[in-house]
This record gives structure tokens, C-alpha cells and sequence, in this order.
């Protein structure tokens, strides 16, 4: 098959980008997404321009490093598939294909593709844990936890990373990822301990990173690669509320 | 040079109990005078920087991911084995190392694989403590699964995502660290060389991969966790970024590499499907629970898999290995496969494949229920190949997994340079020949949880009169120099071929010679070949861009060049093993009916190599391996 | 300096006030479907009452802060969103959420220019103005509404700005839900179908009062 790209070339941080057009011909409807993108690269290598810069790793959809804006959906047209997961017999031949980074103001782009999602790992590192040094665990089955508890706390520990719900928030709002960790602590017993603490903090590094608001526009539920629930956003809105309103001093 | 391999004296039960007990320790305020760097960032990197941290040593982590929690720990699917016994099935710590020896083929040191079950059980505890959702059952307790090669059930499991779920318990624990300021994390930053002071590493070169600067990093130990090298074959399970130019450029500095070429090719991975193929996507192995796997009994079958009778398919792994049938351990399920598939039974359009059927389970057990217990995988399966694994057979084929062999490291899981600790898959210790499932996330954890924070307290404790240590030193001036003159040779080179071309080549080369089957006419050649393709890279490779800006080409084009030389002493670390053993099938040493042919009397031993210079052949010197506990017997699976 | 989330709880906790007070307002007006004599003097009567309570007077002016609050707070909001989301040369995400979700600013908007003629039609005439009075002697209220909606134009407005009430009433209520911290699946369901139908009747109802004044009273 054949497909027209047009994909955003932009060279670092402090310039200014642009859509570039390219043709493919003689694609494999089996191959995917980022296959197609390799093949791309290696003929612009072959004749001496510069190879497109995109994020990838695993490339089986669970290292949460994929993931670009396709036609200006995130992850492309398939519901809960990464980019990397997604293969040209999505597409119809001779479609053209926009291609984009996932865009937010806490996301600055790198280059072309690529761009900086450490504001993810601030996050996490103000509270996205549960304060246990090695050495310190009782036996594993000390405090049993119900089969349901276990199953809805891995709903919410499932999340990858990847970033798709700032890139298709209108908003630029990180509040599923934040809340998926939050409400995965607050679930499990290990985590209860330092609840309030958690989601203070945890809420208060998300707002230093630039994101937005969350207005419960819900699309990032639809974008997300796991499927991680919006009601995380409300739980962590319950365990924020119930720490102002607990919270010593 | 003969190897320490600094065994602790004692009954095997009580070795790592008395090394924990007499082990030397540094107090805590001086312990904030002493550096340490860790590269990598899955589960052995994650782990021992959260722990050194936590006790108070100054530690810099360092990965090539935009994010630590991005290492490939994080794809592995079916679980994490622990001696528990919650099953009451008859578990214990000494079964599971009798086991892991005996699934190891007899290749590996007794007290490390003792010491590795030991600490399975306070894994899970950890991991719980942490906030890792293990399955559980109805009343609130863990939950076990069985894995291929074991008679109990002693796996623990996340769904099908037990590695992630373990690698973000990591993650979370190191960027508590982070947030706490006693690990400094640097992401996006590729080690490309280690800087060696009068005998003992002191520090690494580092090029950051967003700006290309390079870097000098200073420290009084260096730990690589950097994991395995499988992604050599290019096609493999292993993520596009996995490499071995961390441990590759210890072993030039002098570490020694181990059994290099023990590499575990995994049975249930998705076939290739075209040229342009970049990853071969795993299928957990529990899958081989329920499924049949089969090929037609014609050669060159036309027929849709449907419409092929049952008398005209031929359950081979049944057939053959009646007692373990289609749950017969990886190693021997995967080259069971080759061998029908390269007598021309392969199915798929490219004939490289073979049939996991589940429609004998579906039928037995009803569709809901293998829904149920495989239903993320059916829809990964439909996700890839756009076909209903419900409705036909799934195809899959072998990939390369998993590198037993690594870099040669002792009891203390330091290498043979001092002050270069190696642990997880960068590591050769714990698997032997061949690594049963579920035991490398174990592995890992246990590298970084239990083990390192008391062998490299022990070493550091000799460091604390050592002071700061200063960059500016000769030998990093020296590194740095030799790293940006291999940079700028690989940027001028300025050919018409591409990374990815040199990557494959050599990558099909190593499967066809130094796979799954290795014989010494195919070896030798295989020698010769991978010379004259790392000759022909280094005049025709074509590296775009420049040295001082994101350049994913010259991060690929570094890896490749050490690649080559890997792939060389993988095979003459194939060559030399005269004899067959684990994931090592040499086909001059097999019996009559076609099984590996061990030699204990000749290669019970440890190859491990040392690093001659460029274009000399490599040194092998051997660590014999006694067994105390249990004599080798041969592994029947029939 | 208020979280992201506090800003929400604003908009929230004013909200849901708003959208009570609308209910109290409605049942109010429930009386201009009376028979037209009834109408007439009830409405006035009741009109009276409410302007002469000092507890209603409390209430109405926690009603115009919130109404102030609510606008500002969303102004606020929507800017930094604007800021902080990303800007797409293709652009399909809205193919994941509901229209009137990510426009709650423009309905918003339509909303505050309303209530703008809405004051200036009814609440500055009467309080400011000289109003006729009725047979009762309280200030005639019912024949300014009367007079507002025999104009056609007035009625169209009215109807249309119930429809961006309604949009704004039904993702209004449902998020407050969420921001109040509500996750039970099950209580959240319930709520977004008591949400949604209270909007619905509410904004109908409202829609209702010009149209059957415009068409029944001459």
C-alpha cells in the first residue's frame, strides 16, 4: 500500500517546527505503525537527510515510551493500542497520515517526535510510593487483600507512563496519571499510612509542572492505552479533599 | 589467571547467612562520603540504587530511557517464582534449587542458585510491602501459578504484566530516593565507557543522549545493571534499545565476559512477517497450558490450518516428549520447532512458524473460560496479526530472549575488575545453561534488593579513607578521549548502508550459526563472516547527524559496532563447548533420537573470556563447577 | 495561591449552589402557568415576599458572589487551560469526549451575557426602576414579564440560553460529582442519570415559561 505522510520536523527546543510531506510506496499492511516509520528513516538516511527522531522502546505496548499524535488522535485510531501496537492495516491505502508529537506545555518537544516527559517522574517522586526501605517487609500474607481490592488497585497500577492523556487532554491536565498512582496507594493497606501526605504533595508537584486543569472531559479514559478509569480522577479528588480537611495544622 | 569465585565456606544452607553475618559494613556517616553509580534502571538497577540510597550512600543512576520506568524489566509477562509453599504443594527453598540446577542444565554454581531461592521469599514480601498487586485469591491470600519445568506451583503473578508491576515497585522505591536527594537520576544518559584508576573502576563516561555532551562521572564502585544482549539477533522479544555496550566496554577494560553464548531462545513468540520486521513480540508461555502446538504432517501444506484433518497434523512436542508434552521447557520446545520447521513443516506465509492451537481447550473447557484465563493475550495476538485465535490456531515461532552468559562475576557479584559489580541479566550468575520462566525478575530482585547491599558495603567499607574522587583524573581524560574518537570514526565513515543493516545482517547471521543449533563448520564460518561484516561497517556504514545533538543513529551505530564484536565471541564460545547443554545445542553432540549430549567429564566449567585487543582471538579461562549438594543426571523430559 | 484542584472545588462548590438556586427559582416560577388572574397577583405576592426577607436577602447575595466567583474562577481556569493544552495542526481529539464538555466556557459565556439581560429585564427594573403596582399594591413584576415576552426576539433568546443551560447544567453537575471526590462506579451512574434529568427538566421548564406566556396571554 501506499501512504502520504506529513510529519513534524522540528530540529530541537528553540526552533520552530513544521510539517514535512513524504511518500511511501509499497508498504505491507501487516507491518507497523513504527515499522513504516523505520522504513522512512532508513531511505531518508540512505539519501543523506536527516532520519525522523521518534520515542520508542519495547515496542509491544507496555514501556509507555511510544506514542505520537496520529491524525490527531494519540496513539492513532484504534481505541486502548499503543502506537507501537498499531499496524498500516488500520489505514486505507494511499491515506495521508499527520503525524505529531504529543503536545502540552509541560511536554516540551526534544526534537521532531520526541519529546521531554520527565515531568511524569517528579511526580511520582513526591509521593508516588510507599515509604518502605528493603529489609523492613512482613511476610507477604500478613495483611490478606481481597481478590476485588487486588484486581481494582491493578486497574489503577496498570498505567504505563506513556502520556497520552496529557497529549489528548484539551487541557494539558496529567490528572489520570496522577490520580491512577494516588489511587493505587490509597486502595492497597501498604499505602493507606500516608494517604493525606501523598496526594498533597503529589497534587502539588503536578501543578508546578504546568499542567492544566482537569474539566472531566473524559478523553483521556478513551485515548488511554490501558483503558485506566476516570473515576481515578475523582478518587483522587476524594483523598484531596479528605486531606484538607483532615490534615493536622 | 585463575577465577575466585569466593564461595563462602560452610554447609550450601548457611553460606549466605554466614557471608551476611561476617560481611563488613560502613558506618552511616561515612557512608554519605562514598559514591556510587549504578547503570541502568530495570529491576537490578532500580532496586540496588533505591537501597543504596536508603542506607545512605551518594548514588547516581543513570539510564538510556526517557524515564527509569521504561527498562525492559517492564515487558515481562507471567510471573516471579518464589519458595514460598503457599500452595502446600510441597515447596521449599531446596526444591527450588534443585530445580533452577537442574533446569540449568548443571551449568551453574550451586551456592549462587541456593542463595537466589533463598531469597525468593523475602522478595514477595518486599514487593507486597510496596504496593505490588499480586493476584490473589477470593479470602485475600497470594496466588500461585505453575510455570514450564517445575512440579509445584510457585509463581506469583500481576496478570500478565508481574514485570511491570515489580519494576514500578522498584521504580516508585528509587524515585523516593530521587525526590529524597540521595539518588541523583539521570535519564537519558548512555554509559560508553568505564574509567579504570590503578586497578579498580572509578568511574564511567557517559554521553547524554538529548544534548550529546559527554560526561565524566566519578565513584567509588560502578554497578552495571544494564541487562541482556539478545537484541544481537535483532529479531528478538528484547526492546529496540537493549544493548550490550555497557558490559561489552567493561570487558574491554578487562572484566571478564561468561558463557556468552547461552542465549535463550523463547518458544512462544510471534513469527516474523516481513523485511521490515523489527521485533518479534513474546506470547507469555503459559499458554502452553492449553494449547496444542502442532504442524502438518505434509511438507509445503496449502491447506488452512481449519481444514487440516487431525490425522494430518502432527502434535510433535507430544509426540516426542510424551511426559512434559506440549509444557516441555523452553530450550527443548524451541529447537523441537526449529527442527520441523527447517525440515520444511513450517506454517505462515513465510514457512517459519508453527500452530498453538487452543481449539481442543475451547472445546473442553468452553470459550469464556480460556477467555478468561488468556483473553489480553488473545486480544494482543488479534492486536499484531489481525487474526481470531479463537477461531484458528495461533502461528508462532522461536526468538531469541534472554542472555544466560554475561559478564563473569563472584559470589560478591563483582566482576574480575575491582570495584565493577555486574547484577541481573548483565550478570551470568544464577541460570546456567538455560534459565527457567520466571526466574529472571527473581533474579534480578534479588541481585539488587538482598544481595549488592551487602557485597558492596562489604567492598566499600575498604573505601572510606579514599576520598573524593576527582574527574580530572588521567584515565578519564584518557576515556573520554578514546569515547569521542570512536564517535567521530563512526561519523565520518559517511557510507551508503544503514545501522539497521549491519544490525540484521549480522543478526541473521548469528541465528543461523550461533542459534538455537550450533555446529562447528557453521561456527568457524559464522567467524569469518562477522569479521568481514564489522570490516565492511567500518567503511560503508552511513551515521547521519552530528556528535552534539539527539542522534539516534549514532546511539545504534555505537551499540552495533560492539555487537559485532559480541557476536565473535559468542561464537567462540560456542565453538569451544564441545559438548551440548541447556539453550547450547551443538548438533556433532546429540544422541540417536536427537537429544543434547551433555559432557560433564570435559566442560563441566564456567567459560570466561578475556579480552586480547582488537582483532586478536579471545582468551578463554575456565571456572570448574563442583557439586556438592546434587550430582548432574541428564534432564528427560520424555 | 489555590491547587488546580481547589480552583475546581470553587467551581464546584459554587455550581452546585447555582444549579440549586435554580430550583428554588423554578418552582417560583412555576406560578406564571397559573390561570392569568391567579398568576397575576400570586406571582407578585410571592415577588414581594422574597424581596422584603432578610434571610432571602443573605441568599441572594451568596447568590451573586457565586455567581461572580464562578465566572471569575472560570475565567481563570480556562486560561490557563488554554495555555497549558496542546495546539494540533490536525486535530481529532474530540472525538473522544462530548462537545459541551470541553466548551463549558463558551456556554458559560452565553450564560453570563444572558443573566446580563435577564438582571436588566426584570431584577433592575423592579429593585431600581418604577414599576407599576398591582391590585394588592405590590410592585407588578408579572406584567414586566408579560411585556418582556410578548416581543418574539426576547423568547428566542430566553429558549436558546436554556439550551446552553442545559449543556452547561448536565457536564456541570456531572463534573462537580467527580470533583467532589465520588468514584463508587455504581453512585456515580445514579448520579450523572439524576444530573442529566434534573438539567433536562430544569432548562425545559424554564423554556417553557416565554414560549406559553408569548402564545397563551395577549
Amino acid at each position: 500500500m501506499n501512504l502520504h505522510l506529513k510529519i513534524w520536523r522540528q530540529k530541537d527546543n528553540q526552533t520552530a517546527g513544521k510539517l514535512v510531506a513524504y511518500d511511501l510506496q509499497g508498504l505491507n499492511p501487516h507491518m507497523s505503525f513504527l515499522e513504516m516509520l523505520d522504513t522512512l528513516n532508513e531511505k531518508l538516511i540512505v539519501n543523506g537527510e536527516d532520519p525522523v527522531e521518534f520515542d520508542h522502546d519495547c515496542r509491544e505496548g507496555i514501556c509507555g515510551q511510544c506514542g505520537v499524535m496520529i491524525n490527531g488522535t494519540a496513539h492513532g485510531p484504534l481505541k486502548h493500542t499503543t502506537t507501537c501496537q498499531l499496524h498500516l492495516r488500520s489505514f486505507n491505502d494511499n491515506d495521508t497520515i499527520v503525524i505529531e508529537p504529543f503536545r502540552s506545555s509541560a511536554f516540551p518537544v526534544k526534537k521532531d517526535l520526541k519529546v521531554d516527559r520527565s515531568a511524569f517522574d517528579r511526580i511520582i517522586s513526591l509521593g508516588g510510593f510507599v515509604s518502605i526501605n528493603t529489609g523492613q517487609a512482613p511476610d507477604a500474607t500478613v495483611i490478606p487483600i481481597s481478590h476485588e481490592l487486588a484486581e481494582e488497585a491493578f486497574d489503577s497500577a496498570a498505567c504505563i507512563g506513556c502520556g497520552a492523556c496529557v497529549a489528548t487532554c484539551k487541557n494539558g491536565s496529567a490528572a489520570l496519571f496522577t490520580s491512577a498512582k494516588i489511587t493505587h496507594m490509597a486502595i492497597l493497606p501498604q499505602g493507606k499510612e500516608e494517604r493525606n501526605h501523598r496526594v498533597l504533595s503529589m497534587v502539588k508537584q503536578m501543578d508546578a509542572e504546568s499542567f492544566g486543569h482537569c474539566s472531566n472531559t473524559e478523553a483521556c479514559e478513551v485515548e488511554c492505552p490501558q483503558g485506566i478509569s476516570v473515576l481515578n480522577i475523582a478518587r483522587m479528588n476524594f483523598e484531596y479533599n479528605r486531606a484538607l480537611i483532615f490534615k493536622k495544622k | 589467571m585463575t577465577l575466585n569465585s569466593k564461595i563462602p565456606a560452610g554447609p550450601l544452607e548457611q553460606k549466605w547467612t554466614r557471608y551476611k553475618k561476617t560481611a563488613k559494613l560502613v558506618n552511616p556517616a561515612n557512608r554519605k562520603k562514598l559514591d556510587v553509580i549504578v547503570v541502568g534502571t530495570g529491576l537490578a538497577g532500580s532496586s540496588i540504587a533505591a537501597s543504596l540510597g536508603e542506607m545512605g550512600y551518594q548514588v547516581k543512576s543513570f539510564c538510556f530511557q526517557d524515564s527509569p520506568r521504561r527498562a525492559h524489566s517492564v515487558a515481562a509477562q507471567g510471573g516471579v517464582n518464589a519458595a514460598k509453599n503457599y500452595k502446600n504443594d510441597g515447596d521449599s527453598v531446596y526444591r527450588m534449587f534443585v530445580d533452577t540446577l537442574k533446569g540449568g542444565d548443571f551449568r551453574a554454581r550451586e551456592a549462587n542458585v541456593y542463595r537466589m531461592a533463598e531469597c525468593s521469599l523475602n522478595l514477595i514480601d518486599q514487593a507486597v510491602a510496596q504496593g505490588v498487586p499480586f493476584g490473589r485469591e477470593y479470602g485475600g491470600y497470594l496466588n500461585n501459578r505453575s510455570f514450564g519445568g517445575v512440579q509445584v506451583s510457585r509463581t506469583f503473578y500481576a496478570r500478565g504484566q508481574t514485570g511491570q508491576q515489580l519494576l514500578l515497585g522498584a521504580y516508585q522505591a528509587l524515585m523516593r530516593q530521587v525526590g529524597k536527594k540521595t539518588v541523583q537520576l539521570f535519564s537519558r544518559h548512555e554509559m560508553l565507557d568505564v574509567v579504570v584508576i590503578d586497578g579498580k573502576v572509578r568511574g564511567i563516561i557517559v554521553r547524554n543522549l538529548d544534548t550529546g555532551e559527554i560526561e565524566r562521572h566519578a565513584a567509588h564502585a560502578v554497578i552495571l545493571a544494564t541487562g541482556g544482549y539478545g537484541k544481537i539477533y535483532y529479531l528478538s522479544t528484547l526492546a529496540m534499545g537493549c544493548n550490550g555496550s555497557a558490559i561489552w566496554r567493561a570487558h574491554k577494560k578487562g572484566a571478564l565476559m561468561a558463557s556468552p553464548s547461552w542465549i535463550q531462545v523463547h518458544p512462544t513468540s510471534l513469527p516474523q512477517s516481513g523485511d521490515y520486521q523489527s521485533k518479534l513480540t513474546l506470547m507469555s508461555e503459559s499458554l502452553r497450558n492449553d494449547g496444542r502446538i502442532w504442524v502438518p504432517l505434509k511438507q509445503d501444506e496449502n491447506r488452512a490450518a481449519n481444514d487440516i484433518p487431525e490425522e494430518d497434523r502432527d502434535y510433535y512436542l507430544e509426540r516426542r516428549y510424551p511426559a512434559f508434552g506440549n509444557l516441555a521447557p523452553r530450550d527443548i520446545s524451541s529447537r523441537a520447532a526449529k527442527e520441523r520447521i527447517d525440515a520444511g513443516f513450517g506454517i505462515g506465509p513465510l514457512k517459519n512458524a508453527v500452530y498453538l492451537d487452543f481449539a481442543k481447550a475451547i472445546k473442553e473447557q468452553g470459550k469464556q473460560k480460556i477467555e478468561e484465563k488468556y483473553g489480553n493475550l488473545f486480544d494482543m495476538y488479534h492486536k499484531i496479526t489481525g487474526y481470531d485465535a479463537y477461531s484458528e490456531p495461533m502461528m508462532i515461532s522461536p526468538s531469541a530472549h534472554f542472555s544466560m552468559g554475561g559478564l563473569w562475576v563472584d559470589y560478591e557479584l563483582m566482576t574480575t575488575l575491582p570495584g565493577l559489580f555486574a547484577l541481573g541479566e548483565a550478570n551470568f550468575a544464577d541460570h546456567g545453561a538455560n534459565r527457567l520462566g520466571a526466574n529472571s525478575l527473581l533474579q534480578a530482585s534479588v541481585d539488587g534488593y538482598f544481595i549488592a547491599p551487602y557485597t558492596i558495603a562489604n567492598y566499600l567499607s575498604n573505601e572510606i579513607h579514599t576520598g573524593k574522587i576527582s574527574t580530572d583524573h588521567v584515565e578519564f581524560e584518557k576515556a573520554e578521549l578514546a569515547v569521542r574518537k570512536q564517535i567521530d570514526e563512526l561519523l565520518q565513515i559517511k557510507g551508503n548502508k544503514t545501522v539497521d543493516y549491519f544490525h540484521k545482517t549480522l543478526g541473521k547471521l548469528l541465528y543461523d550459526y550461533c542459534g538455537l543449533a550450533r555446529n562447528e563448520q557453521g561456527l568457524k564460518y559464522a567467524i569469518a563472516e562477522i569479521k568481514k561484516l564489522k570490516q565492511e561497517f567500518y567503511s560503508n556504514v552511513m551515521v547521519s547527524g552530528q556528535l552534539n545533538s539527539l542522534n539516534t543513529e549514532l546511539e545504534k551505530a555505537g551499540r552495533v559496532a560492539d555487537y559485532f564484536e559480541i557476536g565473535e565471541l559468542m561464537c567462540y564460545d560456542a565453538l569451544t563447548r564441545e559438548e551440548s547443554c541447556g539453550a547450547h545445542f551443538r548438533e556433532e553432540y546429540q544422541t540417536a533420537d536427537g537429544e543434547a549430549l551433555r559432557n560433564d567429564a570435559e566442560f563441566q566449567f564456567i567459560s570466561a573470556w578475556a579480552w586480547k585487543g582488537e582483532g586478536e582471538e579471545p582468551e578463554l579461562i575456565k571456572e570448574p563447577l563442583t557439586f556438592e549438594e546434587i550430582q548432574p543426571t541428564v534432564r528427560s523430559y520424555k | 495561591m489555590l491547587s488546580t484542584l481547589s480552583k475546581k472545588i470553587l467551581m464546584c462548590l459554587t455550581g452546585l449552589f447555582l444549579a440549586f438556586f435554580l430550583l428554588i427559582h423554578f418552582l417560583g416560577n412555576l406560578q406564571l402557568f397559573l390561570p392569568q388572574e391567579q398568576a397575576h397577583l400570586q406571582f407578585n405576592a410571592y415577588s414581594h415576599f422574597l424581596s422584603g426577607n432578610i434571610l432571602i436577602k443573605i441568599v441572594s447575595y451568596v447568590l451573586y458572589l457565586s455567581i461572580v466567583l464562578h465566572a471569575i474562577d472560570g475565567l481563570v481556569i480556562t486560561i490557563k487551560n488554554k495555555k497549558t493544552g496542546g495546539d494540533y495542526q490536525s486535530d481529532q481529539r474530540g472525538r473522544a469526549s462530548k462537545w459541551y464538555s470541553r466548551n463549558m466556557g463558551i456556554l458559560g459565556t452565553l450564560i453570563l451575557i444572558f443573566l446580563v439581560i435577564h438582571f436588566q429585564n426584570f431584577w433592575y427594573v423592579y429593585k431600581f426602576g418604577a414599576p407599576p403596582l398591582d391590585a394588592k399594591g405590590n410592585k407588578d413584576l408579572y406584567v414586566l414579564v408579560i411585556a418582556v415576552f410578548q416581543q418574539w426576539w426576547y423568547v428566542l433568546i430566553y429558549v436558546l440560553s436554556m439550551v446552553a443551560l442545559c449543556y452547561h447544567l448536565i457536564h456541570g453537575i456531572h463534573s462537580a460529582v467527580r470533583t467532589l471526590g465520588l468514584y463508587h462506579p455504581k453512585f456515580v451512574h445514579w448520579f450523572k442519570v439524576i444530573g442529566t434529568t434534573y438539567s433536562i427538566v430544569i432548562s425545559i421548564g424554564f423554556a417553557l415559561m416565554p414560549i406559553y406566556i408569548f402564545f397563551t396571554v395577549n
